[in-house]
């Protein structure tokens, strides 16, 4: 799992906002930070780097074999597979979330009552883990002796983990169900920062609601949105605890990513060589979406904020 | 790479799949394993010069047995210790591993046998024990001979045959068997006649875990050996190329998509996983008639299936044949676990070795422990223990699989433990993109021909 995490690290750094870091004399500040990063992050990933460059099955020893892994791997049609599952994983998760989360993050920055405590409640699935979300929706779904059976309802009763597209739609519901909230809280943080001048001039000006949520609310989530796409993007890439309990990649391969065929090629299939080649590519997609969505955020000198 | 084991009948409650997933996360780092020496003695400083460590499996009942074997042994030999670490199954694969590769692991190394033992045995990393056995002829005229062949690699044995022999056996609910009005099959035929007429009575034909992937598996040996003997899946194991192009084995591969597509799978079996019970339920309950699954799955019926085993609704044979004109395996042959294997590492220090092996002697499978693993439902691998079993009806059943075990012409070994890692992973892939009919049997033929010998 360490050679994943280097990716989500970066990513998550180059999307937070720019310009704060940049005064110059307090750089030395930086070097704790450095340090950790080279020792858990940088040096992890040249190991890996080498290791893709070998044979070895885990046990015995290491043998430099040049490019065989390399070759092993990218001529494997289970790679194209397994990129294949992982973007759409990203895009239908990221297409389903967005939505979601903005309204959900505009709906609970009211500051009634109600809506705060909607709020807190809204927060707790981020509070499980993930293994154990996988397991209570495998019991739930069960074709047998699940909620359907259990509650004589037929068409809850269908073979959800167990049909190709079912169960990838299910995959998508469950990440769904997770991370919405959390990404809730990020918009919920940004519409509060809007300034409510804002709105008070937009009324003035006769715009209805919706004039104001799609003139005013979306243009200053700019950022937020770009934030926020990228933690799931990045994030949707390592996705693996809850596909591994969920499905195992299955039914056959139809939910194995990236993250998922490199832990079976190298610790059930004992392919270490072409599991790191795996990892690598990994790293590689990881960070070119990073600075994709880097150059999405546009010029950093441009404020949101009133004043300005 | 198979978690089966006859640990799996204590996987009692969805719960238990927590600790696979985050042993599996935790691979990286420490899994939080129980540790102990089984005397008082203060942790392993304390245990002298020849102590020995020894990691195996956690999970009722087989744990208490092998601990029980451990106390035993550490109270005849206080010079000798043992300290144990004991690992839930799928997360003890991976450390196990790891901490071979880095010189970390324990003196008595407890496993499967077969490829994985290779592996262990390629890197240099478990004593030879053949001279052992040749020193301690009883200890090797004691076992099932078929016990031997998974703890030899090259003609040398690396690992000590212990604990139970669990063959696969076909299991059916007379229940539901009188109630449709119909017969064991004893040919794939009535198999497949057997599926349309369960089906028409709105009960499954067959239970099947299909997400744990080796219990589809279990099909495929059965049906390899029956229709063409044990010699096709000799050629794969001894990596002769393009062994798996055996006409044979495409007769086999089409047979077992024509019983998905009869329906012959319990609705959502590929989504079903054995660590969890369910297709055991499935069975017992009455929703599927019959099941193929391990023999250590008797326990875990008893004690959840209700009146079901008591009640002598669980029929139990052993695989029929595929068509006795034509067939050319021996209709006696099985497949599955051969036993349990201990082996010893080579890193250890000659006092620890000295220490295992006197345990290997003296308590592995003594009168004791055999007795225990009698009362947990399981028969231990030693020849004449028949005559302990109980009367009733786990005698019975206890007699039927040391028939089974002992009779066998060919006791084959689970493929995807007796073949390499890297070998079993991409045989389990492709055995469950079959029955999910998304490969064809010619493809998933040209797909294992491509990994023979890896």
């Amino acid at each position: 799992m360490t050679a994943v995490a280097p990716p989500v690290v970066t990513g998550a750094r180059a999307a937070i906002p720019q310009g704060a870091g940049r005064s110059g004399p307090v750089a030395w500040m930086a070097i704790p930070a450095l340090v950790l990063f080279g020792a858990f992050g940088i040096l992890p990933l040249l190991g890996v780097l080498f290791l893709s460059f070998t044979q070895w099955d885990g046990i015995g020893a290491i043998h430099p074999a040049g490019l065989t892994s390399w070759r092993a791997e990218l001529s494997d049609p289970g790679l194209l597979h397994a990129l294949w599952v992982t973007f759409k994983i990203m895009f239908f998760s990221w297409l389903v979330q967005t939505p979601l989360s903005i309204l959900i993050g505009v709906f609970l920055a009211g500051h009634q009552r109600y809506r705060e405590f909607l709020a807190a409640l809204f927060f707790i699935p981020l509070l499980l883990s993930s293994a154990a979300i996988a397991i209570a929706y495998k019991a739930l779904l069960d074709p047998n002796f699940g909620l359907g059976a259990g509650l004589g309802f037929p068409l809850l009763s269908q073979d959800w983990l167990g049909d190709t597209t079912l169960a990838f739609g299910v995959l998508i519901f469950i990440v769904s169900w997770q991370f919405i909230p959390f990404h809730s809280l990020i918009y919920q943080g940004a519409v509060r920062q809007i300034p409510a001048s804002l709105y008070e001039a937009a009324q003035l000006d006769g715009a209805g609601r919706i004039r104001q949520f799609f003139s005013i609310t979306m243009p200053q989530l700019k950022y937020t949105i770009i934030t926020s796409s990228t933690l799931m993007v990045v994030g949707s890439l390592t996705f693996f605890d809850l596909i591994f309990v969920l499905t195992a990649g299955g039914p056959a391969d139809a939910t194995r990513n990236l993250a998922l065929d490199m832990y079976i090629t190298g610790f059930q299939g004992n392919q270490m060589g072409t599991a790191n080649a795996i990892a690598v590519i990994l790293v590689l997609v990881g960070l070119a979406l990073a600075l994709l969505f880097r150059r999405l955020g546009g010029d950093a000198s441009e404020s949101q904020l009133e004043g300005a | 790479m198979d978690p089966r084991t006859t640990s799996r009948r204590s996987f009692l409650s969805l719960a238990a799949g927590l600790p696979v997933a985050g042993a599996a996360l935790a691979a990286c780092g420490s899994s939080g394993p129980s540790s102990s020496t089984a005397q008082g003695g203060g942790g392993s400083a304390a245990a002298g010069a020849g102590a020995a460590t020894y990691w195996f499996l956690s999970g009722q009942p087989q744990q208490a047995i092998r601990e029980d074997s451990i106390k035993r042994f550490n109270a005849a030999n206080p010079g000798g210790q043992i300290t144990t670490t004991e690992f839930q199954n799928d997360a003890y694969k991976t450390k196990i591993k790891t901490a071979l590769g880095a010189g970390q692991g324990p003196t008595i190394i407890w496993g499967w046998g077969g490829g994985g033992l290779k592996s262990y045995v390629d890197a240099g990393q478990v004593e030879d024990l053949t001279s052992w056995f040749d020193q301690n002829p009883a200890q090797k005229e004691r076992r099932f001979p078929s016990s031997f062949g998974a703890a030899t690699v090259n003609g040398k044995v690396y690992a000590l045959p212990a604990e139970t022999v669990t063959p696969i056996i076909f299991y059916y609910n007379k229940k539901v068997f009188d109630k449709v009005g119909v017969q064991p099959p004893k040919s794939w035929a009535d198999i497949m006649t057997l599926v349309d007429k369960f089906n028409s009575a709105g009960v499954a034909p067959f239970s099947l875990g299909g997400q744990s992937r080796w219990t589809n598996m279990m099909w495929l040996e059965f049906l390899l050996d029956r229709i063409a003997g044990s010699e096709v899946f000799q050629k794969v194991f001894e990596g002769k190329p393009d062994s798996w192009s055996d006409p044979a084995v495409k007769d086999m591969l089409t047979k077992v998509q024509d019983l998905v597509k009869a329906n012959g799978f319990i609705k959502g079996f590929s989504s079903i996983t054995a660590d969890s019970n369910a297709d055991l339920a499935v069975f017992y309950t009455g929703r599927a008639a019959m099941m193929v699954h391990g023999a250590w799955t008797y326990g875990t019926m008893k004690a959840n299936g209700g009146d079901f085993v008591s009640g002598g609704h669980l029929g139990y044979m052993n695989f029929p044949p595929v068509d006795p004109a034509t067939d050319k395996g021996d209709p006696s042959d099985t497949v599955g676990n051969p036993g349990q294997y201990y082996s010893i590492s080579s890193k250890a220090s000659d006092a620890a070795k000295e220490t295992a092996k006197k345990f290997f002697a003296t308590t592995v499978l003594d009168d004791t422990e055999n007795k225990a693993w009698i009362g947990s439902g399981s028969v231990p691998l030693v020849k004449g223990v028949d005559s302990q079993f109980p009367p009733g009806g786990d005698g019975d059943f206890l007699k039927f699989i040391y028939n089974v075990s002992a009779n066998a012409k060919n006791f084959a070994q689970s493929w995807d433990q007796a073949l390499s890692p890297t070998q079993a992973e991409t045989l389990l892939d492709n055995i469950a993109k079959l029955f999910q009919l998304s490969v064809t049997p010619d493809q998933w033929i040209s797909n294992l021909n491509a990994v023979i010998g890896k």
